[in-house]
């Protein structure tokens, strides 16, 4: 008989004393599995979540704010930039040479509290979402860049909405639910995104076009030069009547942010409050909306106006798009060239217009500084509980050695040595730790797979029972390390066992 | 032959507990093979201390010897020292003085790992409370038993065994599942489980009914005489240590006892 089944003997033998033992090991297990697997999972998905594009070119403002709003759909938007700093990265303009691509983002409104994204279709058909993939539709197709009110949306969006291809919805102004958020123009779903395991599972995307047209999501221009920047009125049917421009200019901001100093764009010269004054009903502006939760301002607006908000789906394709001197954007994803990346950042940062931020840089120097710490207290927390866990396996096995004094007493008398019973002991320990351990690996993976819908729902990320970390080979030789530890004082007793006196000892 | 401690060694199945087969003695201590003498103490002296710091005499044997294959009872009142003889002849204490030579091999020489090895190969021992380990099975207590020895524990010898004392349907039931009379029986094929030499059975009858009383010393008589193992019988029962052809005292055979 070997001596693991001598010792797992010992262990059935205090079943209830050994289960509880282990038990503590696996939960201590567990919580370290979970936080390995939740950081490392959570790492690697946010680093990845920016994928597809190296720069984002935003407002001036926080470098972090940017990056969490446009990759991961949290925090505040910054400021917006003027559409006229957008086309210096398109053909012709002065970053042109120097991109492969840039994607406008137009951040702002949210539909049942996920963010709605203004984009173009290029966002699908260019930019991969992990190295080697593409985006793809579980359902329908990517929206069309003339389809002004057609809708792409994330995996995660479709899953909990509802939302499936040829449904209608309209996103609430503000960017995240609220019940009584101004309702805008409906939007045509024609795709539903394969789930990606980004951050844009949770999101909804929308033609940019539509987007901008929407109420407030213009930026305001003085009077005088409105005829000269809006587009002629569609083929007569909603000129004056349905001219969104019109209606945006009296808004105090555009969409997403508060007042701030926009950065100059062509034909922009008059500001917010001028054109505030041309209007009478300044005061039911989206700002004032938003700001002070004035439920009136919404009604009131739509009395002034017409009731399109009901009949959309029969207009949307006889939209003129927004004059370019009321367009802005959030933000621009920019993928550059292999030479013009380099200078491309130095250039937009060195002027006053916008920034150029690196986002992976800045998610590992969030997951470096702030939750680094974060991890290693968590990981701390669990080793510490790990170890306790191990002295109960000493205490336990410990208070044990008096009732076995005979039995090791027996076994020296049968034959075994010293050494021999000492193993035995260590062997238990061993056992227990191991045991404790392989079900705490099993227990942290449920755990996690549990958690899964939860961390998906809050984060886009998915993790799932078999993901596994490195780490976790660690984890076994150091529980066996650990029983060898607190397995030594109970194995000296057994070792140190007077086998004549235990023997002459009446039961 | 030579050990591989450049030794001497005799060609007797006698130290195959040794690693090899070779005994790390030197050439004194052993005996000629031809030697019917099992067990031979010579000049064994023991004494406990006191909690007072005194010293109390508990064996003084000037000469004690055992054949191979030979049975025999020791009785003895309480108190006598039965058990401390039986456990300096297991080695697992040592007399303060005195040779304890058991087939050839004095075990007071011997390192205690040695000893232990020693033990297991040539020694079965039978308690007087059974000492069957409650986490095992009838079968895994005898085959515990063959765990400690050099050799590969067997199971089909442990399964005969088993079988010989009746408990062949009761292989698989622990200790607490068996009456007094059958966990004596497993006692007793443990003990038999490595072919020992030298049996010491430690009044093994003492916790058994008189019904009982004879089918467990007919047994250890007739299991160790089938094996030709020579028997110490330690018991206060009369009528037991009558039925052994030698009879030995222990109040006389022991010193340390005799002169109080």
């Amino acid at each position: 008989m070997s001596l693991w089944k001598i010792a797992w003997r010992s262990i059935q033998q205090r079943t209830l004393a050994s289960s509880l033992t282990a038990l503590s090991m696996a939960l201590g297990v567990a919580l370290v599995v979970a936080v390995l697997v939740i950081y490392g999972v959570v790492q690697s998905s946010f680093t990845r979540a920016a994928h597809g594009y190296d720069l984002i070119v935003g407002a001036k403002g926080g470098k972090l704010q940017l990056v969490l709003n446009t990759v991961f759909h949290l925090s505040q938007p910054i400021e917006n930039i003027p559409w006229s700093y957008y086309k210096e990265f398109q053909p012709g303009g002065r970053f042109a040479s120097r991109v492969e691509f840039a994607i406008p983002y137009c951040l702002g409104d949210n539909y049942e509290g996920y963010r709605v994204v203004g984009t173009i279709p290029e966002m699908f058909s260019a930019v991969e979402y992990a190295p080697g993939k593409h985006y793809e539709f579980s359902a329908g197709e990517n929206f069309k860049k003339d389809n002004y009110f057609d809708a792409v949306v994330g995996s995660v969006v479709a899953r909990r909405t509802g939302l499936k291809v040829g449904d209608h919805f309209a996103p609430t102004h503000g960017i995240s639910a609220e019940k009584d958020g101004h309702k805008h123009d409906e939007f045509h779903v024609v795709g539903i995104l394969a789930p990606t395991g980004t951050p844009n599972d949770r999101a909804v995307f929308v033609n940019i076009e539509g987007f901008l047209l929407l109420d407030g999501h213009a930026k305001p221009v003085p009077k005088e030069e409105k005829p000269a920047a809006t587009a002629p009125a569609p083929d007569g049917s909603h000129a004056g009547e349905h001219d969104h421009a019109h209606e945006k200019a009296h808004d105090e901001h555009a969409h997403g942010g508060e007042e701030g100093d926009h950065p100059p764009a062509a034909g922009e010269a008059q500001t917010a409050k001028q054109a505030d004054d041309e209007h009478a009903h300044a005061e039911h502006s989206h700002a004032d909306e938003h700001a002070h939760g004035d439920e009136h301002a919404h009604a009131d607006e739509h009395a002034h106006h017409h009731d399109h908000d009901h009949d959309h789906g029969h207009h949307h394709h006889h939209h003129e798009p927004l004059p370019e001197n009321q367009r802005e954007v959030t933000a621009v994803l920019v993928k550059s060239t292999l030479v013009g990346g380099l200078s491309l950042p130095r250039t937009i940062n060195k002027e006053q217009y916008a920034q150029a931020v690196f986002p992976v840089q800045e998610i590992q120097m969030l997951f470096k500084g702030l939750l680094g710490n974060f991890q290693m207290l968590l990981f701390g927390l669990a080793l510490l509980v790990v170890i306790v866990s191990g002295i109960s396996i000493m205490v336990s096995i410990y208070n044990s050695m008096n009732d076995r004094r005979n039995d090791i007493a027996v076994m020296r008398a049968l034959g075994a040595s010293r050494s021999t019973v000492m193993a035995i002991i260590l062997l238990e320990s061993i056992l227990l730790a191991v045991g404790g351990g392989v079900a705490g690996v099993l227990i942290g993976h449920g755990l996690i797979a549990a958690l899964d819908p939860i961390i998906e729902a809050q984060t886009g990320i998915r993790i799932g029972f078999l993901k596994f970390e490195w780490v976790e080979l660690v984890l076994i030789p150091a529980l066996v390390v650990l029983a060898a530890v607190v397995g030594y004082l109970p194995a000296v007793v057994a070792y140190r066992t007077d086998v004549a006196g235990a023997l002459s000892e009446r039961p | 032959m030579v050990g591989r401690f450049g030794l001497t060694v005799w060609p007797a199945t006698g130290y195959d507990y040794c690693p090899g087969g070779v005994c790390p003695l030197d050439g004194n201590s052993r005996t000629e093979a031809s030697d019917p003498t099992m067990l031979q103490l010579t000049n064994i002296k023991k004494t406990f201390t006191e909690p007072g710091g005194g010293r109390l005499p508990i064996l003084d044997i000037p000469r004690f010897r055992v054949d191979a294959g030979e049975q025999l009872a020791l009785v003895g009142r309480s108190g006598s020292g039965k058990t401390t003889l039986l456990h300096t002849i297991a080695g697992i204490s040592r007399p303060d003085s005195g040779v304890v030579e058991i087939d050839g091999t004095d075990i007071t020489r011997l390192s205690e790992a040695v000893t232990d090895r020693f033990r297991a190969a040539k020694i079965g021992y039978i308690f007087q409370t059974f000492n069957l380990l409650p986490a095992f099975s009838a079968l895994e207590n005898v085959l515990l038993g063959m765990s400690f020895s050099r050799g590969r524990a067997d199971e089909a010898r442990a399964r005969l065994l088993l079988d010989r004392v009746g408990l062949g349907h009761r292989l698989a039931h622990k200790p607490q599942m068996l009456s007094v009379g059958e966990k004596q029986r497993v006692a007793v094929a443990r003990a038999l489980a490595n072919r020992p030499k030298l049996m010491l059975a430690d009044e093994p009858t003492a916790n058994v009914d008189a019904r009982h009383q004879q089918q467990i010393i007919d047994l250890i008589v007739g299991a160790c005489r089938e094996e030709n193992v020579a028997l110490v019988l330690v018991t206060h029962a009369t009528e037991v240590a009558e039925q052994f052809e030698r009879l030995e005292h222990l109040d006389q055979l022991n010193q340390a006892v005799a002169n109080v």
